[in-house]
């Protein structure tokens, strides 16, 4: 299904979304307008190519600052964004802080690991 | 100690502080054992010809033993938590595979981590000028500190703020203490 070819290419900023991208013609249509059938078979296409999650667990060590921080900096959130997260680990637990292939939810889970979060990774349910 | 403060000056945003010697002494002495707890488990990894071979670096595939090293490099995988998964032995291989992998660049993290600190520490105390990214080293480190010595002490949510004097692990719990204000001092200081 990878095709790099395709004239109707969109850019994409990494390698799994080239697997997503390429197969479907992007027609520009208003939000109001996007296609059901289309949106569908998009999301089967990431079911398939993105099937795991990294979930950050709560520990009585880790700050609420420091966590929220942290989301921030490695994953690009913004500051409200981080903190919900931060909060969902905090009340509930556990968050799912991303979702992607295998070896991204590795690289994640390093990262967190490294900067001292207690993280894990599963296939999504 | 004061409040960690961030400031602009000529050579770009700065985070600054203020420690004294006892307090400098401690830092470096909590970093040194820590550092010295990751090299020790990083030297006690298999010996791999392929490894030799190939320059792939494979790490322990059996999580430690200490608690603090344990909480410090935990496992990837939970398989109480994933449903997904149903043999043992499965999730025992995941984690073993991921950890062997992934855990030397963790430890080489920690340690380049814990190397800043000990290079931007004030010899005899004084005052402490970080730039942001030696401030993200001191907060990885900070928080590396923390994670050996409050799960050493067995921190949960219901540990007091003191414990009684006759308690041998009074002291380490002020410095948990101190550890815990300074960190979180510096994250308020550096974020957007």
């Amino acid at each position: 299904m990878c095709s790099s070819t395709s004239p109707f290419d969109t850019a994409p900023t990494e390698p799994s979304d080239a697997v997503i991208v390429a197969s479907f013609p992007t027609v520009t249509l208003a939000a109001g307008q996007a296609m059901p059938a289309e949106a569908e078979a998009v999301e089967e296409i990431e079911a398939v190519d993105r099937p795991w999650v990294t979930v950050v667990w709560d520990d009585p060590v880790n700050l609420m600052h420091y966590v929220a921080y942290i989301f921030q900096k490695l994953f690009g959130y913004s500051k409200a964004k981080a903190t919900e997260l931060m909060l969902k680990v905090h009340n509930e637990g556990k968050a799912v802080v991303s979702s992607g292939s295998r070896d991204k939810m590795e690289h994640d889970v390093q990262r967190l690991h490294a900067a001292g979060l207690w993280a894990t990774m599963q296939r999504a349910e | 100690m004061r409040q960690w403060s961030r400031k602009n000056s000529l050579g770009g945003v700065k985070l600054r502080s203020e420690m004294d010697a006892h307090e400098a002494s401690v830092l470096r002495s909590l970093v040194a054992s820590v550092l010295g707890m990751l090299e020790e488990r990083a030297a006690g990894a298999p010996q791999d010809d392929l490894a030799a071979l190939t320059g792939l670096r494979t790490g322990n595939s059996a999580p430690p033993d200490v608690p603090a090293l344990r909480r410090l490099l935990p496992d990837f995988h939970r398989p109480d938590a994933d449903a997904t998964v149903h043999p043992d032995d499965e999730s025992a291989d995941l984690n073993g595979a991921l950890r062997s992998l992934h855990e030397p660049d963790i430890i080489d993290a920690k340690l380049a981590a814990g190397a800043v600190i000990l290079r931007t520490v004030p010899e005899s105390g004084g005052k402490v000028v970080l730039t942001p990214e030696q401030a993200d080293a001191w907060l990885y480190g900070l928080n590396d500190l923390r994670l050996a010595l409050g799960t050493t002490l067995g921190i949960d949510d219901d540990t007091p703020e003191a414990l009684d004097e006759d308690d041998p692990r009074a002291p380490h719990l002020d410095v948990y203490h101190w550890l815990t204000w300074m960190q979180d001092s510096l994250v308020q200081a550096l974020m957007p």
